[in-house]
């Protein structure tokens, strides 16, 4: 057995504690919330004893419906176990264009993956004890603290320029494109303004905000050091043209990954082999990401389409086998992850139909 | 191996990641590769427009129309590169490949290669027609004089962004002239036919125009908005959707449907047997393709006799292999295509007010058929009771007009934008008033088809008032 065949099989090994861990206080009635003691109350089986693995999860729950994120009341998701019986919740919210948002209750959550991922930038293109620089959606989102915690444990601090992407998918489907547009030049416009004013290193954008940043100035002339990126889809040629153009080959670009109900996947650094072919791992044991067939939920093969599932394993929150809305190329584990990869992410039928992504 | 399309980002030939995959319409093995880049691609090159345009500088036009010239016999006898991989094609294995993705026949995909053969080497008399027989050093030194009085023209446009459709070759000879302009082009292919703005800008290359004055990049809706939008001035080509989208910026220009006519006045009516040629030629050229073929024939009498007789002469054209020489009508590339006008024809006659001519004669064949490992659609005249019936002045892609009897006098109150009126009349007050219309863009007189062209006539707007506007100069004596 070579290294990464090890490595694989402790990773698993791994995830396997870490599921027993988590569904044992998700389950028992001194740690676990409302909204699961209730389902399990409905079952005839007890996931605290029979789920003893990633594959008994699989096997043993039905697929997660976002639709209780957006019709319970939060509080069914608080764990009865300390410190979050007591601590007050952080309401997180997720994409949405109209009615009643998804929400997410956390607490460290995201400090704990954004901590984690820091260790994955290096101090030449984030340096440490400088400033940063997010252009994207802040309000309820998740996001916003997270990237100000990641500059903040690593030195720096953050500028903000809030783009809200509920208004740009609303104006997108109303076909208000030159309403977008003008949206997009102020955002741009303000983040312009702080880079032409400040001193800042490092920026997280989306992939089109980026682009359409360095449309007005060359992000190496601006000072810029490292991008981090995520938000919409990326397949190779775009970012060959981001990290060849956009970054000219200078700026370090590190794509993500994430959303309010993972946390933030990091990607494989990209070798010339990748042929700029993007591949993301979760952190796991904490998220496990997997590419399945939609209509069997079995893992696809190697290097083959199917719907991205997404399970989210933390004492703040349990999350079971949710399929996201993306679609993705399953892709082998590699050293430093030994687990699956998700490659070249895009929206769950994205050759089928036009997906509405505007800037974000 | 398949040739492989580049980008030319300003006459560089880019590799993308992203490529599609060209398969001809009676196969699944595709015969060439197109790298496909993003808007950003174009708006960053966009950047460096004012290198390509130094390039241009470096001619005169009189020496930029003797390459067109000479490029214009190259693209017409020699081989030349398909692509960046070493491929090429001779002129005969252009027309079969431009056959095999487009649907047209080789006798139309000829018929098209000649007239921008004879576009770009006759650009001196295209030019005299654009610019009403200014000398040419007005594009080198932007001032001159005539009959004493200083004339000055400047370029208005750094650059002209062309999205070209899949169906009509003969378009490319509408940027052509803006080389000799000295105004780069920046062109987006249509996704079946590569073949032929490769083709002619590897033959301007090849007869000495700079390689930076032409930018040629494979897009998606996104990189074509982009293309119109980001270059001073914008050519596009589409149905009433595109024209709407654009018809607002008056630095785009568009060329939509045309919905051209042929009136018979009322001192020819009684003489229509001897214009049935002339009408025939107006709907069917080029396969009906063309928006300056007729969709609209309107006469005073005999209505259904004109019709009929239309109606069997069109039938003569059938599907044919694309090879043989005889062939006069195109397969639809896009299947669904054929489909979507067969049913809007349907659903015309489904209304009432109007007769399909052309089905008896088909003696039950359907409208659409499957021939030669292509979808046709064979020629149609529709009679229909009024002009307002809508199948009266719809134009559709294939050889098709509607027929409808009208009185003289009524005819230019209702004949709506044209791109071409023929107008079959030798009466002086008549085509006075038809003068007079702001509905026709070009006015034929006489036994005249629609299709017919004198290219120092310009139709669908003038390329030089598009590109140049003209500045009042004033100069102290001896300045």
């Amino acid at each position: 057995m070579n290294t990464l065949e090890q490595s694989v099989q402790d990773a698993k090994q791994v995830l396997d504690n870490h599921v027993r861990e988590i569904i044992h206080w998700h389950f028992s009635t001194e740690t676990g919330c409302q909204f699961w003691l209730d389902w399990a109350a409905k079952q005839d089986w007890n996931p605290s004893e029979e789920v003893q693995s990633f594959e008994d999860l699989d096997a043993r729950f039905p697929d997660f419906q976002d639709e209780y994120l957006r019709d319970l009341q939060p509080e069914v998701w608080r764990p009865k176990g300390e410190p979050y019986n007591t601590r007050p919740f952080s309401i997180f919210e997720t994409g949405g264009t109209t009615g009643m948002p998804k929400q997410r209750i956390g607490w460290d959550d995201y400090k704990i993956d954004y901590s984690a991922f820091s260790e994955t930038l290096n101090d030449a293109h984030f340096p440490r004890d400088h400033y940063w620089l997010m252009i994207g959606p802040t309000g309820p989102r998740r996001l916003r603290l997270a990237i100000e915690h990641l500059a903040n444990v690593r030195g720096c601090s953050c500028y903000f320029v809030d783009l809200d992407p509920r208004w740009v998918k609303r104006l997108i489907k109303n076909k208000q494109f030159d309403q977008a547009k003008a949206y997009m030049e102020h955002v741009i416009d303000q983040a312009h303004t702080i880079l032409k004013n400040r001193k800042v290193s490092a920026l997280f954008t989306t992939p089109k905000l980026l682009e359409a940043l360095a449309d007005r100035a060359s992000l190496v002339d601006m000072g810029i050091k490292g991008v981090f990126c995520g938000g919409t889809t990326m397949d190779p040629q775009y970012t060959r043209f981001i990290v060849e153009e956009i970054c000219e080959n200078e700026v370090g670009f590190v794509p993500t990954y994430g959303n309010t109900l993972m946390g933030l996947a990091r990607h494989k650094p990209l070798s010339p082999e990748d042929n700029y072919s993007i591949t993301y791992y979760a952190p796991q044991p904490r998220a496990v990401l997997r590419v399945i067939d939609d209509k069997t939920d079995a893992p696809v093969d190697y290097e083959t389409w199917g719907r991205v599932q997404l399970t989210t394993l933390t004492k703040e929150f349990f999350m079971p086998k949710f399929k996201e809305r993306d679609e993705a190329i399953r892709r082998r584990p590699i050293e430093g992850s030994p687990w699956d990869g998700v490659a070249e992410v895009r929206p769950f039928g994205a050759m089928e139909k036009k997906i509405v992504e505007g800037v974000y | 191996m398949i040739p492989h399309f580049p980008a030319l980002r300003l006459g560089k030939a880019y590799e993308s990641l992203d490529k599609t995959e060209l398969t001809p319409l009676h196969s699944e093995e595709p015969i060439a590769q197109i790298s496909q880049v993003n808007s950003g691609i174009i708006r960053r090159d966009y950047r460096k427009i004012g290198e390509a345009a130094a390039a241009l500088e470096q001619f005169t036009t009189d020496q930029l129309i003797e390459i067109s010239a000479n490029a214009g016999r190259i693209f017409m006898n020699e081989t030349l590169p398909v692509g960046d991989n070493g491929a090429t094609q001779t002129p005969e294995e252009y027309i079969s490949t431009l056959s095999s993705t487009t649907g047209l026949p080789y006798s139309l995909c000829r018929f098209n290669l000649q007239k921008i053969e004879h576009v770009i080497t006759n650009l001196s008399t295209i030019l005299k027609g654009l610019t009403r027989g200014l000398p040419t050093k007005i594009f080198d030194e932007h001032i001159i004089q005539v009959d004493g009085i200083d004339v000055c023209y400047f370029p208005a446009a750094d650059s002209v962004g062309t999205v070209l459709p899949s169906n009509a070759p003969a378009v490319n000879s509408l940027w052509a002239p803006a080389i000799a302009m000295k105004v780069p082009v920046i062109l987006k292919p249509g996704r079946e036919d590569p073949w032929t703005p490769f083709r002619l800008i590897q033959a301007y290359i090849t007869a000495g125009a700079p390689a930076e004055a032409f930018g040629f990049y494979p897009t998606d809706h996104e990189g074509s908005d982009t293309i119109l939008n980001t270059c001073s001035r914008g050519i596009v080509f589409g149905g009433d959707d595109t024209v709407s989208k654009y018809a607002s910026n008056p630095n785009i220009s568009c060329h939509g449907t045309g919905r051209s006519k042929v009136l018979i006045g009322e001192d020819m009516v009684e003489k229509w047997p001897e214009l049935i040629d002339a009408i025939v030629t107006s709907i069917s050229a080029n396969s009906g393709r063309s928006c300056i073929c007729a969709s609209t024939v309107i006469t005073p009498r005999y209505g259904d006799e004109i019709a009929q007789v239309l109606a069997e002469k069109l039938a003569e054209i059938q599907p044919l292999s694309p090879e043989d020489e005889n062939a006069r009508l195109s397969g639809f590339a896009n299947p669904a295509m054929a489909e979507w006008i067969d049913s809007k024809v349907e659903e015309g006659l489904s209304e009432g007010g109007a007769r399909d001519f052309s089905a008896p004669l088909r003696g039950g064949t359907p409208r659409k058929t499957e021939q030669f490992g292509q979808n046709f659609l064979h020629p149609t005249i529709v009679r229909c009771e009024n002009i307002e019936h809508p199948l009266a002045r719809t134009e559709f892609l294939f050889p098709y007009a509607g027929v409808v009897e009208m009185s003289q006098d009524e005819m230019l109150k209702n004949i709506g934008p044209s791109l071409v009126i023929s107008a079959i009349t030798e009466n002086r007050d008549w085509i006075g008033q038809l003068l007079r219309s702001k509905n026709i863009d070009r006015l034929n007189t006489g036994i005249m088809p629609t299709c017919h062209v004198q290219w120092e006539q310009p139709h669908e707007g003038n390329l030089f008032e598009f590109l140049y506007h003209r500045r009042a100069i004033q100069r102290a004596i001896g300045n």
